[in-house]
């Protein structure tokens, strides 16, 4: 695989577990070594750099503070093994700190803190070393969902602010998608697509990243031809999808429904492959078994040419 | 609910109704084991050696003295003391120093199959005998013993002679030098060494290490600020095994080693042969005092900090 990253970039890997996400994360960090290839960071070939001289730091999915240091310690501790002076260190870690709305608890142990408050501490200790990139690890993953809205805000202004790159690794695509600038979806070991959030959302180029990336259907290549004349399968977005008077494109049997608060998810069955349609709040819900005609908006229907189809 | 419930379950309702009955049936037995058998006896010691013994009669005089404590402070006491404590210490520092390295192994790499071989590797020594692995060492390394062998098959005799010529570390052979007891010691006492400090490895994630590392820390520094900390709690509890159970043995000094007397030869004469249970008593109490005084620094110096 290829990878590019722009330097100041909000850079997301996307991809369920297994993906090789992680990997790609730590190829960078260098807690891994490639077989073949090479890592280049800031024009300098990194393949063969130990961690510690690399200009990269991580935040770790499970924070890995240093349970034996007080949370200044912690923050300081990258300034510690450089060999800053003492005044120096404690000043700089404070200011990370209260980078982070962390001011003031220096004095604690990391066992006395919530789990958001250790995923501060965990990026003020990378944030405090200046560096030119920051790898984030799943960082979000052990917040409950509150707490990681919050989160997903404050990292982003906090990305701009400093306009550092942050290259960050998660399986939850709304927030690769809220967040990132450009995406990269992977699956088993490659990458499907890169490209912006919108982009990878609308035109999605495998039928893996149509279903990952808002669960959109994939429509088989025969019924495609059938459609519009083009041997390719194609992703369509439930959103778009609408029911319709006997003049549809399409015909369905409803087989489900899920009430989702805002819309209604219909399960359809369209010549033996299933479909879901999103219905407005405002429409009625069919009946189970009946009948139901569709169309949807035009250009909805994209026709994916990815490197495995 | 109908009032025709058997015995049995209405018992068991009533704990269910009362869980601190069934708590206090529990612990009971146990507690008073501890209290009065263990701690009783232990007690009992201690009162002992409040007591002195009468010089003329050689009968125990029940009243409460601190003289068979300052009868510790005597030169040929004193130094039992001042012999054991040194042992202890240093058998206690060659253990972390050995076991760290083989308990890092286990911790880190060893995986399945290697791991079984050292679970089995440290253990086996632990099912056989202990008097038959001391005689063995004093097999290895009496004056007609293996080492003598090996080191005269190699011509290097006069390395063995010259160290056994150094003073109070050297004698007429290994087995009868301090060396001999110590390396016994260390040999017995190693296993208690390695399993804790393994324990406490391995709770240490890896993800703490590359941390470490992330952060700039060359693999030298992550052991002194990390792994080392992070041990510490288990080379802790390792050396409350090996410094007290070296302090308490009598069987090793008496079987490779000078005629000089540890502690525990010492207690083991004075209660016996020479029917001096008071001084036993104070002697016994000496590995308590230094335990307690050894643990309050640990603490003081953080050692639990990371638990």
């Amino acid at each position: 695989m290829n990878l590019d990253i722009a330097e100041g970039e909000f850079f997301a890997l996307l991809g369920p577990s297994g993906s090789g996400k992680t990997t790609c994360l730590r190829l960078i960090a260098g807690f891994e070594q490639p077989t073949s290839g090479s890592v280049v960071i800031f024009g300098e070939d990194a393949t063969r750099v130990p961690p510690y001289r690399r200009p990269v730091n991580t935040v770790f999915q499970d924070y890995a503070l240093f349970p034996h240091l007080n949370i200044l310690d912690n923050v300081a501790y990258g300034l510690m093994v450089r060999g800053e002076k003492k005044a120096a260190r404690r000043q700089a870690s404070e200011e990370a700190l209260s980078l982070v709305a962390l001011a003031g608890f220096g004095g604690r142990k990391p066992s006395e803190l919530s789990g958001g408050q250790r995923q501060r501490v965990a990026l003020a200790r990378a944030l405090v070393l200046k560096p030119k990139v920051l790898l984030l690890d799943e960082p979000l993953g052990a917040l409950d969902l509150k707490l990681r809205e919050q989160m997903q805000t404050e990292l982003k202004a906090l990305q701009r602010r400093l306009g550092i790159t942050f290259i960050f690794v998660t399986h939850d695509q709304g927030e690769a998608l809220s967040m990132a600038d450009r995406v990269a979806v992977f699956d088993r070991g490659h990458i499907q697509q890169i490209g912006a959030p919108q982009n990878v959302y609308d035109r999605p180029e495998t039928p893996f990243v149509a279903d990952f990336v808002g669960s959109s259907n994939v429509l088989p290549a025969h019924l495609v031809a059938q459609l519009i004349g083009e041997t390719a399968p194609a992703s369509l977005r439930p959103e778009q999808i609408h029911l319709t008077s006997a003049d549809g494109k399409l015909s369905g049997k409803v087989i489900g429904s899920a009430f989702l608060g805002a819309a209604t998810r219909l399960e359809l069955d369209v010549e033996g492959n299933s479909l879901s349609v999103l219905l407005p709040k405002a429409a009625s819900v069919p009946e189970l078994d009946s009948t139901v005609h569709l169309t949807w908006d035009k250009d909805a229907l994209h026709v994916m040419r990815g490197p495995d189809v | 609910m109908s009032d025709t419930t058997s015995a049995p379950s209405r018992i068991s309702d009533a704990f269910w109704r009362q869980p601190t009955i069934l708590l206090l049936l529990l612990v009971t037995p146990p507690l008073l084991w501890l209290g009065i058998v263990y701690l009783g006896s232990l007690f009992a010691l201690l009162a002992q050696s409040f007591f002195s013994i009468d010089e003329f009669t050689g009968l125990v005089r029940y009243e409460f003295t601190l003289k068979t404590y300052a009868e510790l402070l005597r030169a040929s006491n004193f130094d039992i003391l001042i012999r054991t404590i040194v042992m202890a210490s240093a058998v206690t520092i060659a253990s972390a120093i050995i076991a760290f390295p083989i308990a890092y192994y286990a911790a880190r790499y060893a995986r399945g199959r290697w791991k079984a071989v050292f679970y089995l590797g440290i253990m086996l020594p632990l099912w056989s005998s202990y008097l038959v692995k001391v005689y063995s060492w004093k097999l290895i390394l009496a004056k007609e013993g293996i080492l003598n062998w090996f080191f005269e098959t190699l011509y290097l005799s006069w390395i063995l002679e010259a160290y056994l010529a150094i003073p109070v570390v050297g004698g007429n052979s290994l087995s009868v030098s301090w060396t001999g007891t110590f390396l016994v010691f260390v040999y017995v006492w190693l296993p208690f060494m390695i399993l804790p400090v393994q324990a406490a490895l391995e709770r240490v994630p890896p993800s703490m290490l590359e941390a470490s590392g992330d952060l700039g820390a060359s693999s030298g520094q992550t052991l002194r600020h990390v792994i080392l900390p992070l041990a510490l709690p288990g080379i802790i509890a390792g050396s409350i095994f090996t410094f007290s159970l070296t302090m308490g043995d009598y069987i090793i000094p008496q079987i490779v080693g000078t005629s000089a007397r540890m502690i525990g030869q010492a207690v083991y004469q004075f209660q016996g042969t020479a029917g001096n249970i008071p001084l036993a008593a104070a002697f016994a109490v000496v590995p308590i005092f230094v335990m307690g005084i050894y643990l309050t620094l640990a603490k003081r110096a953080g050692a639990f900090d990371a638990l």
